[in-house]
C-alpha cells in the first residue's frame, strides 16, 4: 500500500511535523522540473516524429526561368504531369501569394504586401510528395519528367534542409528523456535522505518501539505513512505549478502556426503520460522509503 | 540473603552458558558467564561501574547477541533465533531504565498503554487495565501529564508501569533507582516486590548496597570484571550442562 493504514493512537508516535522541514519543498521542484521535462520531451518527440512523417517523401521543384510567364507555364505543365505518375501521391503548385507572405515574415511585412518583396524575382515551386518510402526510384523517373517540362528547374528533397533540424529536435527529446530520468532518481534520492533523517532523529523511540515488542513492519509503515503523506503534498505542489505553466506556455502556443512549431503538441499519449508521473512519482517515493526503512532497521537487534 | 538454588533440570526461564561478549576486535568485555535465573525469583546484579552490568542485561532483554556461548529463554535458543521471531519474545519481558526513556510527546496514560497497543490490544480493552495501572502507581490524576511535566519519581513510576503493564514474564531493570531520592528508591523497589510475588521474575542491576538487604528472598550475582563472581562463597550458579 502507497500509504499504509496505521491506527490513529500509533501515529501519535511520531510529533506531527507535516510539511516541515525543507523534504515537501525540495520533492515540489523536482517534480515541476520533471513535469516540464517530460512535456518538453513529449512535445520534441512528436515534432520529430511529425517532420520526418512531413520530408520523408517530398521534394519541392525550384523554376528558376528568368522569364515569369514561361515560369508560370512550365510550374503549371509540370504540376498536372507530375500528378498524372503513379509514382507521386500528390503535387502541388505553391501560390506566388503563398510564398510572398511566408517571406513577409522575414522582411517584416506580414502579409506580404511590402513592395520591395514583390519586386523581388522569385521562383516558382511545385511540392511533390511520392507515394510509398521508397525515393530513389521515383527520384530518378522525376528528374527525367523535370527535365522534359521544366529544363534547368532544381529537385531539392526536404529531407535534406530539415533532416539536420529533425534529428536535433530528436536529441533534445532524448536529452529530455534523460533529465526526467537524472531527477527521478535525484527525488529517490530525497526521500532516502529523509527516511535516514527520520530514522535518526526518532532512534531513542524505534528503540522503545523495538524494545516493547514491535516489529519491523510496525516501525515501517509508521514512518513510511509519514513519508509518503509529506512526499505526496510536494508532489501534488510540484504538479500544480507545472500544470500552470504548461497551460501559460500552451496559451502562447496556440498563436504561434507557422512552421515546426505547429508540428510541437502532446497527443493522447503524451497526455497520459504527464498525468501518469505523479502518480508513479507517489508509488516509487512510497517504495523507496519503505525499502530504506527496512534496510535500516535490520542493522538494529 | 539466601543462595542461588541449583537449576532444577528444564526449569530456569533463562540459562546463559558459557556466554561471551566483545564488541568489535576488542578484548571481551563478558566472560564465560554461566547462570540460570528460576521463574518467580528475585534476582540483584551488582558490580562496579564498568563492570558488565549493563551489557549483561542488554543479551537478557534481546538488545544484544552474545559473541560466544548459549542463551536460552524460556526454553529456547535465542543465539540462532532469525530476527524476525524476536519481537514475540520481547512481548514478555519488561524493561526498565535509570533514564526512564519515556517518549516525550506522550502522555503517561499513553506511554503505559503503548505495548498493549504494540501488541494490537483494542482501545475498548486497553482502556481498564491503563487506568488500573495508573491508579497503582498513584498518578491517577495525572494520566495526560507530558513526562516534562513529571518528577523523576514519577517518571519513573510510569516506566515501570509501561513495562510490567502486559504482564511480562520477566522484569529488567538497570540502575532503576539511580535518578530518584532515597525514599523514592524505596517506594520503587516496594513496587518490584510486589511484581514479584504476583508470579515475574526480576532483575534489578544496582551498585546500592541498601537495596540489595531489604529484599528478603532476593539472590544475588555479582559482576567483576566481566566475569560473575562468588563474594561470599555462597552463591552457586551453575551451568547449563552442570547438574
Amino acid at each position: 500500500m502507497i500509504i499504509p493504514r496505521v491506527p490513529v493512537q500509533h501515529r501519535r508516535l511520531l510529533p506531527d511535523r507535516r510539511l516541515s522541514g525543507p523534504t515537501p519543498w525540495v520533492i515540489a521542484i523536482l517534480m515541476m522540473l520533471t513535469l516540464l521535462a517530460a512535456a518538453a520531451g513529449v512535445g520534441l518527440a512528436r515534432s520529430a516524429n511529425a517532420i520526418g512523417a512531413a520530408i520523408a517523401g517530398r521534394v519541392t521543384v525550384q523554376i528558376v526561368t528568368a522569364n515569369p510567364v514561361t515560369r508560370a507555364e512550365q510550374a503549371a505543365a509540370l504540376r498536372r504531369a507530375a500528378a498524372a505518375q503513379p509514382f507521386v501521391l500528390s503535387a502541388r503548385s505553391v501560390e506566388p501569394e503563398e510564398l510572398q507572405a511566408t517571406l513577409g515574415q522575414w522582411f517584416g511585412a506580414a502579409e506580404g504586401d511590402d513592395p520591395v518583396l514583390k519586386s523581388l524575382p522569385l521562383p516558382a515551386l511545385v511540392d511533390i510528395d511520392f507515394v510509398g518510402e521508397d525515393r530513389t526510384g521515383p527520384m530518378r523517373q522525376l528528374q527525367a519528367l523535370v527535365a522534359r517540362e521544366a529544363p534547368g528547374a532544381r529537385i531539392i528533397p526536404h529531407a535534406e534542409w530539415l533532416g539536420p533540424v529533425a534529428r536535433l529536435i530528436r536529441s533534445l527529446a532524448w536529452i529530455a528523456g534523460g533529465m526526467v530520468l537524472l531527477m527521478t532518481l535525484a527525488s529517490a534520492a530525497v526521500v532516502i535522505m529523509t527516511a535516514r533523517a527520520a530514522l535518526a532523529t526518532h532512534f531513542p523511540t524505534i528503540e522503545m518501539l523495538h524494545m516493547i515488542g514491535a516489529t519491523d513492519r510496525q516501525i515501517t509503515r509508521l514512518f513510511q505513512r509519514r513519508i509518503a503523506i509529506d512526499t505526496a503534498y510536494g508532489i501534488a505542489l510540484g504538479t500544480v505549478v507545472a500544470a500552470a505553466i504548461l497551460l501559460l506556455i500552451g496559451w502562447q502556443w496556440s498563436g504561434v502556426t507557422a512552421g515546426l512549431a505547429a508540428t510541437a503538441s502532446f497527443g493522447p499519449a503524451g497526455w497520459a503520460l504527464l498525468l501518469a508521473l505523479p502518480l508513479l512519482a507517489i508509488a516509487l517515493a512510497a517504495l523507496t522509503a519503505r525499502q530504506t526503512l527496512l534496510a535500516a532497521l535490520k542493522k538494529i537487534l | 540473603m539466601t543462595d542461588v538454588s541449583p537449576a532444577r533440570p528444564g526449569g530456569a526461564m533463562v540459562e546463559f552458558d558459557g556466554v561471551g561478549l566483545r564488541y568489535g576486535p576488542d578484548a571481551e568485555i563478558l566472560s564465560d558467564i554461566s547462570f540460570n535465573l528460576q521463574p518467580g525469583s528475585f534476582y540483584f546484579l551488582t558490580g562496579a561501574s564498568g563492570a558488565g552490568k549493563t551489557s549483561l542485561l542488554k543479551m537478557l532483554y534481546l538488545a544484544q547477541r552474545p559473541s560466544r556461548g548459549i542463551v536460552r529463554l524460556f526454553g529456547e535458543d535465542l543465539v540462532a533465533m532469525p530476527r524476525h521471531r524476536l519481537p514475540g519474545f520481547r512481548r514478555r519481558i519488561g524493561v526498565v531504565f535509570q533514564d526512564f526513556r519515556l517518549i516525550p510527546h506522550l502522555s503517561a496514560r499513553d506511554n503505559i498503554a503503548l505495548p498493549l497497543r504494540i501488541a494490537g490490544v483494542s482501545e475498548e480493552d486497553l482502556s481498564g487495565p491503563v487506568g488500573e495501572m495508573l491508579s497503582w502507581i498513584g498518578l491517577g490524576d495525572r494520566a495526560d501529564a507530558r513526562p516534562a511535566t513529571l518528577s523523576g519519581g514519577e517518571q519513573q513510576r510510569v516506566a515501570i508501569a509501561r513495562a510490567v503493564i502486559a504482564r511480562p514474564q520477566l522484569l529488567v531493570a538497570d540502575e532503576p533507582t539511580g535518578n530518584v531520592d532515597p525514599e523514592m528508591a524505596m517506594r520503587l523497589l516496594g513496587l518490584f516486590e510486589a511484581l514479584n510475588r504476583l508470579g515475574t521474575t526480576v532483575v534489578v542491576a544496582t551498585h546500592d548496597i541498601h537495596l540489595i538487604s531489604r529484599i528478603e528472598n532476593a539472590q544475588m550475582m555479582r559482576l567483576e570484571r566481566g566475569r560473575l563472581s562468588d563474594p561470599t562463597g555462597a552463591l552457586r550458579y551453575p551451568p547449563a550442562n552442570r547438574a
